[in-house]
């Protein structure tokens, strides 16, 4: 007996059933589905932010605080208080592989200005940011080295922020408020448009990194420092000439581990993609759990078809079927089922992950479906049609054919 | 031997329910020859629809040999049970057993799927075997728009379109009125004198039986009387000739 004619039987005795086989599948559609829209998500954030830091530049590199174990107690990477503003200024006079640095420690604030009030970031850096990021400003300038040596309430607009609270309005010598405290705005900075993920890069405001130290923060340290190296190839002697650095201003002894970290740009990306990553798992694992409950939908629905005809199982083994060929015919029937909402379901995952972005609580993510998550929706599904059909389909195959025949 | 299609030798079946055990067949011993008509008779419990499915090979004896065409079939694997019965025997249900909701042609076809035939040729052998019961342009009407003769007519189409050796039918008539009874025994005497093939039919309705050139009666598991019955051969030597 041919795959080709069970195929027909199998799609016969399913259109028999319309309704039932529809919402038998429909828990496999909207398995794949989720699996498809939810993997585009976490796959749409990766990407963003391998954008992101694809824009900033090839030659920078960051300076954070580093893990240290101090007497058995490690702290987490971050959680540290000892990079100062010198050391930023050390790197870029000592290190001669480094153009420029600029110091970096932000906060969140409520900016108001006239009846418009917006939550956004604000962005500690120093005068040299625009350059070391390849990001001037649109209108206005950008603060100078005098302004952040003396911590002025001056700041610089994302276009983002400008859009939201100044709409057509010129920005330039307005006075905003940020944490109940009057800053002029002397400059509004180019978009980097929206690239996706959860983040937009406009929605921040820039001041200097001492007026967040001094009048926003109240701390002596800074976060982190951005560095320009001076060439893309002299990224790697940078790091090495700035770790080295750090270790003797730091008074680190030879075999101790260091309290900072030196990451270039590549290796940031790959991190933050390897954290999207788990996200897109986490994402994917909870979508397929709907795919196992659909299975289970196609075992159940199975097993009664199995039972409703056990008649015609007992007239098909009299006229000759073998074993096989009624689980066969069976297995193919569930294969069917799960293979069909497999198709459906890639198409409305594909269709859901598109309309995603015009529902406000998604809006500004982007989502991209690979053909890795369709192909493994695919499989997933069709496997799940096997496993799930086998159990009934050999029940079917393994009934005596007298009894069978006698069924009533 | 060689020259009977069905050969028994001291057949028992022994069914085991729960600590008891019933003894359905307790050693037949028949031969049945070629392009024979045999009716089975017997009361409830007599042990003929085990014989049938022993004969028909849905089913094992217990003991005894059953040679079918010269061949010992009583211990085939279900596999090679399944083949010869798709091959060599037909089936004709008292209660039909179409498949719901099909057409009649489809289920005429039913045999050849597993008989890795293909499909143009098994629609063809379909609608022959449809025009011999007399169901020509009734092929494509699904089942449950025929009426119970016709469906018994398309239950038979069934059972030769894969030109078996026998079709065994097990009360045919048991569901149809009287007239429709007799035009379904009709059909059987026809293939039977026509076409050779060899019919075993069960039945307890005297009337059916006596279409039959032999009748066999059974009792408690054992055969108790042969009778053969020349009524039928004149009809049929009548008819034939």
């Amino acid at each position: 007996m041919k795959i080709f004619r069970i195929l027909q039987v199998s799609i016969r005795a399913l259109t028999r059933n319309k309704m039932r086989s529809f919402l038998t599948i429909l828990g496999i559609i909207i398995g794949v589905a989720a699996v498809i829209a939810m993997v585009s998500v976490g796959e749409g954030a990766k990407q963003g932010i391998q954008q992101r830091f694809a824009s900033m530049g090839t030659n920078l590199l960051f300076v954070y605080p580093g893990s240290r174990n101090f007497r058995g107690v490690a702290t987490g990477a971050g959680g540290y208080t000892n990079l100062k503003p010198e050391d930023a200024k050390a790197i870029e006079e000592n290190c001669d592989a480094v153009q420029a640095t600029s110091p970096s420690i932000s906060t969140r604030a409520q900016v108001v200005y006239a009846n418009k009030n917006w939550n956004t970031q604000i962005q500690g850096t120093g005068e040299k940011f625009p350059f070391i990021r390849d990001w001037p400003v649109s209108e206005g300038t950008y603060f100078d080295e005098a302004q952040v040596a003396a911590a002025a309430k001056v700041c610089v607009l994302g276009s983002e922020v400008k859009q939201n609270l100044f709409e057509d309005e010129d920005p330039i010598g307005k006075t905003i408020r940020i944490s109940k405290i009057p800053f002029k705005v002397i400059g509004v900075l180019e978009s980097k448009g929206e690239q996706g993920g959860f983040f937009n890069r406009d929605d921040m405001i820039a001041v200097p990194y001492t007026t967040v130290m001094k009048r926003l923060r109240n701390v002596d340290y800074i976060t982190s420092i951005d560095v320009s190296a001076v060439s893309a190839d002299k990224t790697e002697e940078a790091q090495r000439q700035i770790e080295e650095l750090m270790r003797d201003r730091h008074h680190i002894m030879p075999g101790s581990d260091d309290d900072f970290q030196v990451r270039n740009i590549a290796d940031v990306a790959q991190s933050a993609a390897e954290s999207t990553q788990i996200m897109t798992i986490l994402l994917g694992s909870i979508a397929s759990i709907s795919l196992i409950v659909g299975g289970i939908g196609i075992m159940n629905i199975m097993l009664v078809s199995v039972t409703e005809r056990i008649r015609e199982i007992g007239v098909r083994l009299a006229v000759g079927a073998r074993e096989r060929d009624i689980l066969l015919q069976f297995l193919i029937e569930a294969v069917v089922l799960s293979v069909g909402g497999g198709l459906i379901g890639i198409i409305v995952g594909i269709g859901t992950s598109r309309l995603m972005k015009y529902v406000s609580v998604f809006q500004g993510i982007t989502t991209v479906v690979t053909p890795g998550s369709i192909l493994l929706a695919f499989i997933f599904s069709a496997s799940v049609g096997i496993f799930f059909g086998y159990y009934p389909a050999r029940k079917a195959s393994r009934l005596d054919p007298i009894e069978a025949l006698r069924y009533e | 031997m060689s020259e009977k299609i069905i050969h028994l030798e001291n057949i028992t079946r022994v069914y085991q329910i729960g600590e008891t055990q019933v003894q359905a067949l307790r050693g037949i011993t028949y031969s049945v020859d070629y392009s024979e008509f045999l009716a089975i008779m017997g009361p409830s419990g007599s042990g003929k629809s085990t014989l049938m499915s022993i004969l028909g090979l849905l089913d094992k004896p217990t003991s005894g040999r059953y040679f079918l065409e010269g061949m010992d079939v009583s211990q085939l694997s279900k596999d090679q049970m399944a083949a010869i019965r798709n091959r060599k025997i037909g089936f004709v249900f008292q209660n039909f057993n179409l498949l719901s909701r099909t057409t009649a042609l489809e289920n005429v076809e039913l045999p050849m799927l597993y008989a890795s035939v293909g499909s143009k040729e098994s629609r063809e052998k379909a609608m022959k075997a449809l025009e011999i019961v007399g169901l020509k342009g009734w092929e494509h009407h699904r089942t449950n728009q025929l009426s119970g003769g016709q469906m018994q007519r398309v239950a038979i189409a069934r059972a030769l379109v894969n030109e078996p050796s026998i079709i065994l039918a097990d009360e045919p008539t048991g569901n149809l009125d009287s007239r429709t009874g007799a035009e379904i025994m009709d059909i059987f005497c026809r293939l039977n004198q026509e076409r050779k093939i060899t019919l075993v039919m069960v039945t307890h309705d005297p009337v059916i039986a006596s279409y039959a050139k032999r009748r066999l009666y059974l009792k408690d598991g054992l055969i108790v009387r042969e009778e053969t019955n020349h009524s039928a051969e004149q009809r049929a030597s009548a008819s034939g000739g």
